[in-house]
């Protein structure tokens, strides 16, 4: 394929076919997202971007292919095994995930009591600096169920960061959050990949945030990836990938005209 | 032939299951077996389990030793034998309605509560964040839960059996006028600690472990949905309530307790 990042594969897929029942989600799907870049996932909703994350993460296993992550395939190990691989990767999923019977700064802590022998005082230091650096300082008191929308979001991606791991999959990182949070959150998706190399996978809707921030980027569509560069995405010869990023910067426009896009606070 | 291929199905899918139950039953005694041992988070399971079903156990114990009090004097009075009405109370409740009653008061109020919770980290991905962060669910989340589980059932077992001998106690004695010796000393000469304390310890435990795993894995196997959360918290009442009424039989009828 044109375009094609070139640069050592971190995440290889490469015939993948999955189906919920018979519903097929991809059909065939070869793409591969190389190490140290951003790679974002865009496509329509029910395309398979959250299922592209959970089978490199072996949440789900498809029914043929290989999903290989730091050269192991994903698709064979048993869990036990996984849980060595998954040592590796850090995950935001889009609801959160944290774990609502802890604190927010438990929650965080959680990775680095399980997979690190340092010491409480060392755990708290590192909590408060990941805290920090997504913009909830004085969250992690809280519980949960106390935060908003967006700042739950952003303190699950402290949690999934703070083992500095070799490859993070964010699901749906920006949806919810305000401009200025959207901008911090790249932000720090920039400087956790310039800094530390690690290999950044987000599904997202934002095209702005998209375009400004991927090395590459993977459009879903009918169970298949079109892959490349983002201008090259952009204006791909495919109308059913020019129309979404159409459509898409279209609605951005209008959300940002009639001042929508707060960050919302759960009931 | 639909009904042939029915039942095959229907087998099929049972030995399935069982197979499914076995592996998950083997997961939480590998990981009990193995560190880290999550002794904390045990302890607030314990807490969860134990101490907040504390008021239910005492109360409903001293409700029942207080109609078996009255039930009792009532039969006995008419034979002149008003004195065995702690022999009556006692093993009756001691062999067969303090860990049954027990158990099936623990499942309505924490087995129910410990499959909603699970199901809901189901739903709400929490099972499968930690899953991505290494840490293995049946380890974490279900052995705490099932170990505690195991351990407050004989425990609130015992504090049932006391609490109802005191409701007896009230009932006879202090309402009804049999003398408060007579009464204690026919409890303490009619229960025998092999056949009757051991059993009913032999029972609870196992009820506990019954709860505990049908709990953890109804919610553990639940639909991440709320119609799923629903579902596993109803078939825990229901498959658990069911289960130790046939388990109840079953430890009678082999060990006679």
């Amino acid at each position: 394929m044109d375009g094609v990042i070139e640069t050592e594969a971190r995440v290889q897929l490469e015939g993948v076919h999955l189906s919920f029942g018979v519903r097929p989600v991809f059909r065939g799907l070869d793409v591969s997202f190389p190490r140290g870049r951003i790679s974002v996932i865009l496509g329509g909703s029910g395309s398979g971007k959250s299922t592209l994350l959970r089978a490199i993460g072996g949440l789900v296993r498809p029914q043929r292919g290989s999903v290989r992550v730091a050269g192991e395939d994903v698709t064979r190990l048993p869990e036990r095994e996984l849980f060595r691989v998954r040592e590796r990767i850090g995950m935001l999923f889009q609801h959160g995930a944290l774990l609502d019977a802890m604190s927010v700064y438990e929650n965080v802590a959680l990775p680095l009591r399980e997979h690190t022998r340092l010491s409480e005082s060392d755990i708290a230091a590192e909590v408060e600096r990941r805290l920090a650096a997504v913009g909830l300082p004085d969250a992690g008191r809280l519980r949960p169920r106390e935060l908003s929308g967006g700042m739950l979001r952003r303190a699950a991606l402290a949690r999934a960061i703070v083992t500095d791991p070799e490859i993070v999959l964010c699901d749906e990182p920006f949806s919810g959050l305000d401009p200025i949070n959207v901008r911090r959150i790249e932000k720090l998706f920039t400087d956790l990949n310039r800094q530390l190399g690690i290999s950044l996978l987000v599904t997202s809707h934002h095209i702005p945030s998209s375009l400004r921030m991927a090395d590459q980027i993977v459009f879903l569509h009918d169970g298949v990836a079109e892959a490349g560069p983002p201008k090259e995405i952009r204006y791909h010869p495919d109308p059913r990938v020019a129309g979404f990023f159409a459509a898409e910067l279209d609605a951005d426009a209008a959300t940002s005209e009639d001042g929508q896009g707060e960050e919302g606070t759960r009931p | 032939m639909n009904a042939i291929r029915d039942l095959g199905f229907r087998t099929v899918s049972l030995v399935a299951h069982l197979g499914r139950v076995t592996a998950f039953v083997g997961e939480i005694g590998r990981s009990t077996v193995a560190p880290p041992w999550r002794f904390r988070r045990f302890v607030a399971e314990l807490y969860d389990v134990g101490v907040l079903s504390l008021a239910i156990v005492c109360l409903s114990g001293a409700t029942v030793g207080a109609v078996l009090g009255l039930q009792g004097y009532v039969t006995l009075s008419r034979f002149g034998a008003e004195g065995s009405l702690g022999a009556v109370v006692g093993l009756s409740l001691v062999r067969e309605l303090a860990p049954v009653l027990t158990a099936l008061l623990v499942t309505g109020r924490a087995g129910s509560a410990m499959a909603a919770e699970i199901a809901s980290m189901v739903t709400t991905e929490q099972l499968d964040g930690l899953r991505m962060m290494s840490v293995d669910p049946v380890d974490f989340v279900v052995k705490p839960k099932a170990l505690a589980m195991l351990c407050a059932m004989p425990l609130l077992n015992g504090l049932f059996i006391v609490f109802a001998l005191f409701g007896g106690y009230l009932v006879g004695v202090e309402l009804l006028g049999v003398d408060g010796g007579t009464y204690v000393s026919s409890v303490e000469q009619s229960i025998n600690f092999e056949d009757d304390i051991l059993g009913t310890l032999l029972k609870s435990v196992i009820f506990g472990a019954l709860v505990g795993i049908i709990a953890t894995y109804r919610g553990y196997t639940s639909e991440p949905t709320s119609a799923g959360v629903s579902a596993a918290t109803t078939g825990t009442v229901v498959t658990g309530s069911v289960s130790i009424l046939l388990f109840d039989y079953v430890i009678t009828a082999l060990w006679g307790v």
